[in-house]
């Protein structure tokens, strides 16, 4: 048990492959509890296809995966997953309470009559953990971007979790509502030491409040603090090209990646959504 | 109004508006779902085969297959459209084939069947004479199910609907949910077209909830709303048209068109006042796809 409370998720060995192509292998990662692990790297190169290992819904080509200290379970609610934002359709019959009812019990089967009090008192603490009772009785659809996104952290952390998985959650968002975001998880990790395992194509707006990296190119991949791993000399041999990392006020600029051949499959050979299976 | 009044005292009026208000509270509970998951064409494609699947068995087995008939040929269409899933264009063109195919079978089945002409017609507008004891234990039947996979599978339906990328993520069968909602509805569909008729199975799957979400975002509130709109929409129906001796689809139709037009009104007149009351408007970036045009948006542009 004690292992539980101090290691959120241990890959050992960890290999996954899709048809012909190997997204990457001999993965060893552990990550501990309240610690913020962002996961970088170019389109396909199995960023989400992690995340859908970590959430239960993919299994490993060979290697272990342990989310505390247990192969993952769908549906748990010791995790919390944050997809990325994607307007609501106007029209979604939901309010915000409701979405992140949803995600509380929105997977449980029955008429879930017992225990609406428990229910409503937990959907209003989430709420109020991101700051979004003001519009709680809104129409989903009728909320911007950022309120929205604000509303899917929530739905995240209304189980509670102590692994919290998300998903490019920076996509389309301007850059104060970007940090708004980033500083609802990072406050939430601090606060109750849940484990963040942040999957972005940016890693300025996490920069400062990232512990380690998980950057991923084909195949290939390093693993550190981001002083260690963002050097021009690592992201030249993970590309495979003439890469160069630049340090301006703080922030981190990546130039030559871009371009770099990155192998693809076609845009379906990677499902780049969890849902789409 | 003293026809009304003789007429409601007899058994087979009795008969349909028992018939008729288990029609609407099924139609009530679904509604929102359909209207959620976009999919009003599937009814319309869905009832079409239902009527094709009510023509093929009067023709061949005699006036009581009908309800078979509908239920097979709806359920066989809602399996298909189920697998299909979410993606909305390729369904679309899906249902269309399909729709026009069911449509053209049943017409030849009618054209060849020499028995009461009342029988035809009726699969296509309604009637209320058709509802025999026969027809209200398969409606209770449909009733219970339906009602009862609801109970337990509401809230992962709910969520499969609404937000699907995120119920796949929870581990919802977001897949298998949509087939057996597709049963539902399909069953759902062959009552109506008994009832009210292939053409105007939508006026109750679709119209009642399509008012409600013009009053509420909430799910449960739409639900209730929906169903009753729809309770108005065929007892009202069944009963106005006692003394015209007119098929209730029209009655029915009109009802809920009138209640949906109420409801607009009401919605548009509320979003109005809201949004004259909150601050400055937030959403011009919500939409926006990446941070380039996030930043066009915000380019300041004339105002008409």
């Amino acid at each position: 048990m004690a292992e539980d409370r101090t290691t959120a998720v241990t890959l050992s060995g960890a290999e996954l492959r899709r048809g012909p192509r190997t997204l990457w292998s001999g993965l060893d990662l552990e990550i501990r509890a309240g610690e913020f692990v962002a996961v970088l790297g170019p389109n396909g190169s199995g960023k989400t296809t992690l995340l859908q290992v970590l959430l239960g819904l993919l299994p490993l080509s060979a290697g272990s995966v342990r989310v505390h200290g247990a192969p993952p379970a769908r549906g748990s609610s010791a995790v919390g997953y944050v997809p990325q934002q994607r307007s609501l359709d106007p029209l979604t019959p939901l309010r915000g309470r409701d979405l992140v009812g949803l995600g509380l019990d929105g997977h449980r089967w029955g008429p879930g009559l017992s225990g609406r009090a428990r229910r409503r008192a937990q959907v209003h603490a989430a709420l109020e953990q991101v700051d979004a009772l003001d519009y709680a009785d809104a129409p989903v659809g009728s909320l911007s971007g950022g309120e929205q996104q604000r509303l899917r952290v929530a739905q995240a952390l209304v189980g509670d979790p102590t692994l919290m998985l998300a998903d490019e959650p920076l996509l389309s968002l301007d850059l104060a509502r970007q940090r708004e975001v980033v500083d609802l998880v990072d406050r939430r990790r601090r606060e109750h030491g849940t484990a963040v395992v942040f999957v972005t194509h940016e890693l300025n707006p996490v920069l400062p409040v990232v512990d380690r990296i998980l950057y991923l190119v084909d195949g290939r991949f390093r693993i550190g603090t981001p002083e260690q791993v963002m050097t021009s000399e690592n992201l030249s041999q993970l590309y495979r090209t003439e890469v160069e990392v630049v340090r301006v006020r703080g922030r981190i600029v990546v130039v030559g990646a871009e371009d770099a051949p990155v192998h693809h499959d076609g845009p379906h050979a990677v499902r780049e959504e969890v849902g789409a299976r | 109004m003293s026809t009304t009044l003789f007429l409601l005292g007899e058994g087979f009026v009795r008969q349909a508006l028992l018939a008729g208000a288990v029609l609407a509270l099924l139609s009530g509970l679904l509604g929102p779902l359909v209207v959620g998951r976009g999919m009003a064409f599937a009814v319309h494609g869905t009832s079409e085969l239902s009527f094709a699947g009510g023509a093929g068995a009067l023709l061949l087995f005699g006036a009581g297959a009908v309800g078979w008939g509908a239920l097979v040929g709806a359920v066989l269409v809602a399996l298909v459209f189920g697998a299909l899933g979410l993606a909305a264009h390729e369904r679309d063109s899906v249902i269309g084939v399909l729709l026009s195919f069911g449509l053209g079978l049943g017409v030849l089945f009618q054209s060849l069947y020499t028995g009461r002409s009342a029988n035809k017609f009726g699969l296509l507008v309604g009637q209320i004479v058709g509802v025999d004891t026969g027809d209200l234990v398969s409606l209770a039947v449909t009733g219970v199910v339906v009602v009862g996979v609801l109970a337990v599978a509401y809230r992962p339906l709910l969520f499969a609907s609404l937000d699907p990328t995120m119920a796949a993520a929870r581990g919802v069968p977001v897949r298998a949910l949509s087939v057996a909602f597709a049963v539902l509805l399909g069953a759902t569909t062959a009552l109506g077209v008994q009832i009210v008729g292939a053409l105007l199975v939508l006026s109750l799957l679709i119209t009642p909830a399509a008012a409600a979400a013009r009053l509420t975002a909430s799910p449960l509130l739409a639900t209730v709303l929906a169903v009753v709109f729809a309770e108005v929409a065929v007892l009202g129906g069944i009963v106005a048209s006692l003394a015209p001796g007119l098929p209730i689809s029209p009655f029915v139709a009109g009802i809920a068109f009138v209640t949906y037009l109420i409801c607009r009104v009401i919605g548009s007149l509320r979003t109005r006042r809201r949004a004259s009351r909150t601050r400055v408007p937030s959403s011009s970036t919500a939409t926006s796809t990446s941070s380039q045009s996030a930043l066009a948006s915000q380019s300041p542009r004339p105002r008409s």
